[in-house]
């Protein structure tokens, strides 16, 4: 079953074996997942705190963002995780074409994301929602509705970026795929990279509430 | 150590998992927007977490495969969340609680920047924005004082702890 | 015996070529690309502390204008800190011993951690980039919203830093998985060296706490640039909240600059009393108890900047509790020297002055964690002193006792052991007197960071002056013997100092994939006890 051509060519030569190989790196991607929780995770802390602070600015603040849009988004990225899965699941079972298709699909998915928050972001550009001194807006109640729009063009910007990232990765393992490089033997990569891209889903199923939900 | 054959050490979830955990995630998105347009004042927060938390968790245990892994990989994410949490927590009991002795220390000394003062200054230039009262209606005054934007600065010790 | 030729079939010298270096994967080779970077940035550090202190000489105006001083010590700051200390021990030296002392080829991700070694040349050269352009007047803490306001390169700089974190980063998560999966077969988690549990607990730190720097440094940097308020009271930030973003990551850093030092300590002590190291599981457990408790005390940092009480109280109890793991490391070294064989090298002296400044160190980290007299403390040159104290009188002679115990391992050939005592006096008398007057000055009042004092302080900082010269010598000395050891030290044989962990076992220096074959367990690494393996070189 094993395709001993791509394993023995992956196998590095510092590791004892496969597996060794396989769950070294799968160590290291969670391992680097968490830096990326710690790292968003001091937005999150910026949120928190600012919130606490301006309870009342951040519920007439987040009026100001389309819920629908928000709603879709949220819809196309956790479509975006299944897809991304299955790509994961039909490398398991060697079928190489539906790899490439749910991968091609994840990376569309994505692709949609961007073009909704674009549309978003312009939306608020023209209106003059914009993160600190660059705030022009004035139809909020409140005390400084800046900085909700500063935390959210920068949490939802983080995320945007690392969304950007994760396409970079996803058209790799495209290009990877249709050469052939990966099986059901070693398909590490494909892995890595999905638990990447679940990371990003799971950021932004808490920012969609936080920004979006607060009700 | 050995070479094993891969199929050993990976397990495949099956189809159903993932189309179902898809399915429920997308309902409990649907759920979560629907909760939020009912108005449960301080528990709307806690619900939206709650089903964030849900929907985090699912993704986490089966489209990461924590659900079927070895517990170390789990115990790695968890980290993470944990000192997030002591992190956001300890913040929080410092800027929550500042004015425990002093209650001036608790809030800004203005209420609102000072480039608002200017923003007031000019006509409303933007219409469209969701049955928010027209420009002149914010509190951008040019006395920091009044009354109306203290909504927010007391709301701050109520909050607190 | 020692033979007299380098072993043929060693790392520096195969494979060939300058681009074999450049392109390595060989964690040896990298861990010397480290060493290089971090002892350059060291002396330039040295050297802005050294002018630090001959403008201190007298008061008033020396040699510079109050201005530059600012910049000064901001840049023997960000240097020391960014550059040098934080990369040291864990990417110089740990990656170096980590594989072989677990007995691996190589850590679990060798590109990776040659591009950790690239992020470092170029965090290096943005952060020099800011020097060579005017320099940066904030502190190395770029408190807001000074750092926000003030005109000097502060975008260049925490970028550099910015990047550099990175470089740490991906450091620490390689020794996690190397640690986790890379162990030869016997060597449980309870045969490893102290010194790996203590690269260990430091890669946790390293990855928990660096990347809340990297999104504190983006959040100053937009503050620079698009002014979004998050930090600037003027914008209805808070300046406080910067403080614990930059502590958050800042305190823990400190605990990356000790814990593998610690772990030196270990192996120095043990070695070189030729005893088994007394408490082996209390010291492995208080690393990792270390590592996690201070990520909990990063507010005693802000007693006086306008925290709250309550936060106070709880950061000053909780900087009481992260004395204690410390305190129970210094103890059990102290109690493996008890009736051990002491041997007075190099390696050993540094260890011993290490006991001595440390707990110096140590102790007078707790009078400042003491609310109240923190107040009185704080922004004083006590504070100065103590950190000195365990950064130089701890990490530095750790590293110094490290450089020197690995030294014959990486090159093959001993330093000259007459220089190395001498030298090791001569830094050791010479860093006291620079900083023990520090301690006494602060008391007294005199505030860190000012470029100026009042009369009653010029003994003070005459003497601390003088002891920066005197440190300075012993660091060339040092520097003198090693580098001229590099060709004509006398061959050191696989065991110069007869020590029980792995990296002992092969040759000095080692072949490119370390072992020739598997090596097998059969003892725990400190077991001198147990264990008799002799001396290549004899003791002096």
């Amino acid at each position: 079953m094993s395709d001993s051509t791509t394993h023995a060519a992956h196998l590095q030569h510092h590791f004892a074996d496969a597996e060794q190989q396989r769950e070294s790196a799968k160590l290291g991607m969670w391992v680097f997942l968490l830096t990326e929780i710690l790292l968003f995770g001091g937005l999150f802390c910026a949120y928190t705190i600012y919130r606490a602070w301006y309870p009342d600015m951040f519920l007439n603040a987040h009026k100001a963002l389309d819920v629908t849009m928000g709603g879709i988004n949220t819809v196309v990225l956790i479509t975006s995780s299944v897809t991304m899965a299955l790509a994961i699941r039909y490398m398991q079972q060697d079928r190489r074409k539906q790899t490439i298709a749910m991968l091609s699909t994840t990376l569309v998915l994505a692709g949609v994301f961007l073009v909704i928050k674009y549309f978003e972001y312009m939306h608020k550009i023209h209106l003059g929602q914009l993160p600190g001194k660059y705030y022009t807006f004035t139809g909020i109640e409140g005390s400084n509705p800046h900085i909700f729009f500063s935390v959210y063009f920068l949490m939802t910007g983080l995320h945007g970026f690392h969304v950007i990232g994760g396409m970079g990765a996803i058209a790799w393992l495209l290009a990877k795929t249709r050469k052939g490089q990966f099986s059901s033997a070693y398909y590490t990569p494909i892995e890595m990279v999905g638990l990447y891209w679940h990371l990003v889903d799971m950021i932004w199923i808490f920012l969609f509430p936080l920004l979006y939900l607060i009700g | 150590m050995s070479a094993r054959p891969a199929e050993h050490t990976t397990h495949i979830t099956p189809l159903r998992v993932y189309l179902g955990i898809g399915a429920t995630l997308l309902f409990l998105t649907g759920l979560t927007v629907w909760v939020s347009t009912i108005p449960l004042g301080e528990w709307n927060v806690i619900v939206a977490l709650a089903i964030a938390t849900v929907k985090a968790s699912l993704v986490a245990f089966f489209f990461m495969h924590l659900y079927y892994d070895n517990k170390l990989y789990f115990l790695v994410f968890t980290a993470g969340i944990l000192f997030l949490a002591l992190f956001i927590g300890f913040t929080m009991v410092d800027t929550m609680r500042r004015d425990d002795l002093d209650p001036e220390v608790g809030k800004p000394i203005r209420d609102q920047a000072a480039m608002y003062d200017s923003l007031a200054a000019q006509p409303a230039m933007h219409g469209e924005h969701e049955g928010e009262p027209a420009a002149g209606q914010t509190d951008s005054s040019a006395t920091p004082d009044s009354a109306a934007m203290h909504a927010d600065s007391t709301a701050v010790p109520a909050s607190g702890h | 015996m020692a033979e007299n030729v380098l072993p043929e079939h060693n790392y520096l010298k195969e494979p060939k070529g300058l681009k074999s270096w450049l392109l390595t994967v060989d964690h040896k080779r990298i861990g010397i690309l480290y060493l290089i970077g971090i002892s350059v940035a060291f002396l330039l550090g040295g050297v802005f502390a050294l002018l630090i202190r001959l403008e201190l000489l007298s008061p008033g105006a020396t040699i510079m204008t109050a201005d530059t001083y600012n910049k000064l010590f901001t840049l023997h700051g960000t240097v020391m800190i960014f550059l040098f200390i934080i990369p040291s021990i864990p990417a110089a030296l740990g990656n170096f011993v980590l594989p072989l002392m677990i007995g691996a080829k190589d850590v679990a991700f060798p590109r990776l951690n040659l591009l950790s070694w690239y992020i470092y040349v170029i965090g290096t050269c943005i952060a020099l980039t800011s020097i060579v352009l005017g320099g940066v007047d904030t502190g190395w803490t770029f408190y807001t919203p000074y750092s926000t306001q003030t005109t000097t390169q502060v975008i260049s700089m925490t970028f550099g830093a910015f990047v550099l974190g990175f470089s740490s980063i991906f450091t620490g998560l390689n020794f996690i998985v190397t640690v986790h999966k890379l162990r030869a077969p016997g060597m449980t988690w309870f045969k490893m060296p102290l010194m790996v549990w203590a690269l260990y607990a430091t890669a946790i730190i390293q990855v928990l706490a660096t990347p809340i720097l990297g999104i504190t440094l983006v959040l100053l940097i937009l503050e620079r640039l698009f002014a979004i308020g998050i930090f600037d009271p003027a914008m209805g930030g808070d300046p406080v909240l910067y403080q614990h973003f930059f502590w958050f990551y800042s305190h823990p850093a400190v605990y990356i600059m000790i814990l593998p030092g610690m772990g030196i300590i270990s192996e120095l002590i043990s070695t070189f009393s030729r005893k088994t190291i007394f408490g082996y599981r209390p010291i492995a457990f208080s690393s990792v108890a270390i590592a996690l408790i201070g990520f909990l005390v990063w507010g005693h940092h802000m007693f006086v900047s306008g925290q709250s009480e309550v936060a106070a109280m709880v950061f000053s109890a909780l900087t009481f509790f992260v004395a204690i793991p410390s305190a129970i490391k210094v103890f059990n070294w102290l109690t493996t020297l008890y009736k051990g064989q002491i041997s007075f090298e190099t390696p050993m002296l540094y260890a011993l002055w290490f006991l001595c400044t440390f707990t110096i160190g140590g102790l007078t980290g707790l009078f400042l964690g003491t609310l109240s007299v923190d107040v009185h403390l704080h922004d004083t040159y006590f504070v100065v002193a103590h950190f000195h104290y365990v950064m130089v009188g701890g990490t530095v002679m750790a590293l110094f006792g490290g450089l020197h115990y690995w030294w014959p391992k990486m090159f093959g050939r001993m330093y000259n052991e007459t220089w190395g005592r001498i030298s090791a006096v001569i830094i050791f008398v010479g860093f006291n007197l620079t900083f023990f007057p520090q301690f006494i000055m602060g008391s007294q009042g005199m505030p860190r960071r000012y470029f100026d004092y009042v009369p009653e302080y010029h003994s003070m900082h005459m003497a601390s002056t003088v002891g920066s010269w005197v440190m300075a010598v012993g660091v060339i000395i040092m520097l003198h013997y090693l580098l001229s050891s590099l060709r004509k030290g006398e061959i050191a044989g696989n065991n110069p100092w007869g020590a029980l962990s792995l990296e002992w076992t092969t040759t000095s220096p080692p072949s490119p994939h370390n072992f020739d074959e598997q090596p097998v367990i059969t003892h725990g690494p400190h077991d001198y006890d147990k264990v008799i393996v002799e001396r290549t070189i004899p003791p002096r």
